[in-house]
């Protein structure tokens, strides 16, 4: 599995990479995290509003820092 | 059924709450004095007294407000998105467009750093220039925070004047970049850039969750700011305890001319919460510094900060960050003056 969370690295970017990391460790899964901060890169993925999670090419939600419980329901 | 009672408990929960608010907030003033000249025994009238008790006054009340208008606004907030903010932004013209961007740019979640993807995102969906300018100026200077505090500290006409002359700004300002057709000083990349937007689903939110929402917002701003606030008001208080009455007449009065330009020049490296400068503002007017040339000050603190231009210039070429500042620092100078003549 691949999950990214994109987001140039703002304090509520690094909460959204905090909770998606508790919750990957939460439910034991083994996936590619991978941190977006290049703000063209994340333009290309078709995000203009951060955080956001993308999980597997599919974007999860933008704009805001979601809760682990529904990172949990996306990766599990 | 089941929905609309807890709603019902919700309200009736809310409202019992903001009454004990109101008892504690009004006690706030006996509560200072008795502390400072009482309890302390700090002699009435002195330098020391009238610090300690401006500290002791206005941290609860400054705390207190705060508090509760993060809380609103976290709230009204969830209803808005940086999405559907865009998606309405898009089908409008210039004129109306700048009026919507300016207000739109209170109200919707905003934080520096996501001033580029949101720039990105206007640019993509098509809205004109000059009306993402207004947001990105409404955004940062028509500050919730700094409405509210100038509210409970100064009284209703100064929170009334900062509002209409800061959405005035970014209207015009943007409206001005509009016209001076300067797409082509943003960055060649933004403008190659052919990605559709993502689709994601629209989360559904409860009440709850949107009380829940002005929780985290009290919790993560309040959380932060307060170490500001506080030495926002210990700043005030020296100067509100020694500073002598007059003294800021002179150099931030309204016969000193050139205090509005420079006013407004020392404020553009400057960064400071909003709710930080508040108490400052409030000190500076208590010794005769003129209305007009404080708020010059404020705005230009709050609106025209050095981290945002540097973010910016990834997207934006150096002459249109220039007419940037420009535009906007004259606008703030233009009111400042404005209301050191009619006040």
């Amino acid at each position: 599995m691949e999950i990214k969370v994109c987001g140039p690295g703002c304090a509520s970017c690094e909460k959204a990479e905090k909770v998606v990391e508790a919750a990957i460790a939460a439910k034991g899964v083994k996936a590619d995290f991978i941190k977006v901060k290049d703000f063209q890169e994340i333009a290309k993925l078709g995000i203009f509003s951060t955080p956001a999670v993308v999980v597997n090419g599919k974007v999860k939600c933008t704009g805001r820092v979601p809760k682990q419980s529904e990172v949990e329901e996306w990766i599990g | 059924m089941k929905k609309s009672t807890h709603l019902v408990r919700i309200s009736i929960i809310g409202l019992i709450i903001l009454v004990i608010w109101f008892v504690v907030y009004k006690q706030l003033e006996p509560f200072s004095s008795l502390l400072t000249y009482s309890l302390f025994g700090i002699k009435r009238g002195s330098h020391l007294g009238d610090a300690v008790q401006f500290f002791a006054y206005d941290t609860p009340k400054v705390m207190m407000l705060l508090t509760l208008i993060v809380f609103v606004v976290g709230m009204i907030r969830s209803f808005f998105t940086q999405d559907r903010t865009r998606k309405y932004l898009a089908g409008k013209r210039e004129t109306a467009g700048n009026v919507m961007a300016a207000t739109l740019g209170i109200v919707t979640p905003f934080c520096s750093c996501s001033a580029v993807p949101l720039f990105l995102g206007f640019v993509q969906a098509g809205v004109p220039l000059g009306v993402t300018f207004s947001f990105l100026i409404a955004a940062p200077m028509v500050n919730e925070i700094a409405l509210v505090l100038l509210y409970g500290l100064l009284g209703w006409k100064v929170a009334a004047i900062y509002l209409g002359s800061g959405l005035l700004i970014a209207i015009v300002a943007g409206w001005i970049i509009g016209r001076l057709k300067l797409e082509n000083w943003i960055e060649d990349w933004v403008q190659e850039l052919r990605a559709g937007e993502a689709a994601v689903d629209e989360e559904k939110l409860s009440w709850r969750d949107r009380l829940d929402r002005g929780k985290e917002a009290v919790r993560d701003i309040v959380g932060k700011v307060w170490i500001y606030v506080i030495a926002g008001i210990g700043v005030g208080a020296l100067i509100h305890g020694y500073v002598p009455q007059d003294f800021m007449a002179s150099i931030m009065g309204k016969q000193a001319w050139w205090s509005v330009p420079a006013a407004v020049v020392v404020g553009i490296p400057m960064y400071s919460n909003a709710a930080g400068i508040v108490p400052v503002v409030e000190a500076l007017l208590g010794k005769g510094a003129a209305l007009g040339t404080v708020l010059a000050f404020m705005m230009s603190v709050i609106a025209l900060s050095l981290p945002e231009m540097i973010i910016l210039r990834k997207v934006l070429k150096p002459p249109l960050i220039a007419v940037f500042i420009i535009v906007v620092g004259s606008g703030i100078i233009f009111t400042g003056y404005l209301f050191n003549l009619i006040i």
